[in-house]
């Protein structure tokens, strides 16, 4: 293993971090929710009476962020570098996943891990190691 | 009320995971690619969001309603089992296919990134493929009564 210094961002990513922590404290004191994305975006397809508005809204302020953002300067980078089949079957996998493991890594590794839930503790320590294997088996094994 | 904040929330979150570099799919990618040039950062995203969250939800315990009076909706759910776990797997494998979370996914459509807005098309896809088959199990379960036999709230 080597670590790519030159592309270590600790403080950006634990500031970062720290704003997650605060969005999901903010979601959880006052609308008593978990600001669990797949979640709350899987429920738009489960429509029921005034349980829409506040899931729009939430996804409605994630779309409004970049745009915030750009208001103050640039955004940082942004790189797809997977394909446009790859990227849709990736996406499809995302969406079955995420419902049948009944969240994500914002659920489970943010929302469940800070509620010490074995469960979530379980379903972040199975996804982590999902997508470690897989972008060794498609880097190193396969090479793309 | 509970609308302006579901809206702060969303902001707050989408601003976090660009600081955080969360938005950009090359870092995750770099952050899970441990056998190769391993960027760690991401581990800070994580610490950071969990530090934060561990005192709310410490502010929370024994209560019942948030602090505007709202019932409180955690997930309740204990089990840990084969869907789970699948689940999370499965989640994972895409996860490492493209770098792309579903909280991320959402903010590239702010970022107007093309690639962005087709994997949450994907995702809606795939999502919508799983309450298909959900409810179609409950209408065979229940001999023709709709039924909700999937938990309300979810993580």
């Amino acid at each position: 293993m080597s670590i790519d210094w030159m592309n270590f961002t600790p403080y950006a990513s634990l500031a970062g971090g720290v704003l997650i922590g605060i969005a999901t404290a903010m979601f959880a004191l006052f609308n008593g929710r978990i600001a669990g994305i797949s979640g709350i975006v899987g429920g738009l397809l489960r429509p029921r009476n005034g349980d829409i508005g506040w899931r729009v809204a939430f996804v409605a302020g994630l779309i409004a962020a970049p745009l915030l953002y750009r208001v103050f300067g640039d955004l940082p980078e942004i790189r797809i570098d997977t394909g446009w089949v790859t990227l849709a079957a990736a996406g499809l996998i995302v969406g079955v996943g995420t419902r049948y493991g009944s969240g994500c890594t914002s659920g489970h590794g943010v929302c469940g891990l800070a509620r010490l839930t074995p469960r979530s503790l379980v379903a972040t320590l199975s996804f982590m190691a999902a997508g470690f294997a897989t972008v060794f088996v498609v880097r190193h094994l396969l090479g793309a | 009320m509970n609308i302006f904040f579901a809206f702060a929330s969303g902001l707050v979150f989408g601003l976090g995971l660009i600081v955080a570099g969360m938005a950009n799919p090359a870092k995750v990618l770099a952050f899970l690619d441990l056998a190769g040039a391993w960027d760690p950062s991401l581990a800070f995203v994580m610490g950071g969001a969990i530090a934060v969250g561990l005192l709310a939800f410490a502010i929370l315990k024994g209560r019942s309603t948030s602090l505007l009076g709202l019932p409180l909706q955690l997930p309740t759910a204990r089990i840990i089992d084969r869907r789970l776990i699948g689940g999370s797997t499965l989640f994972g494998i895409g996860w490492g296919l493209a770098g792309v979370c579903p909280g991320p996914a959402v903010v590239l459509i702010g970022a107007g990134v093309g690639k962005g807005i087709a994997f949450v098309v994907a995702m809606l896809v795939g999502m919508a493929g799983f309450e298909l088959v959900e409810r179609s199990k409950a209408r065979r379960t229940s001999f023709g009564q709709p039924q909700a036999s999937i938990p309300a709230v979810t993580e």
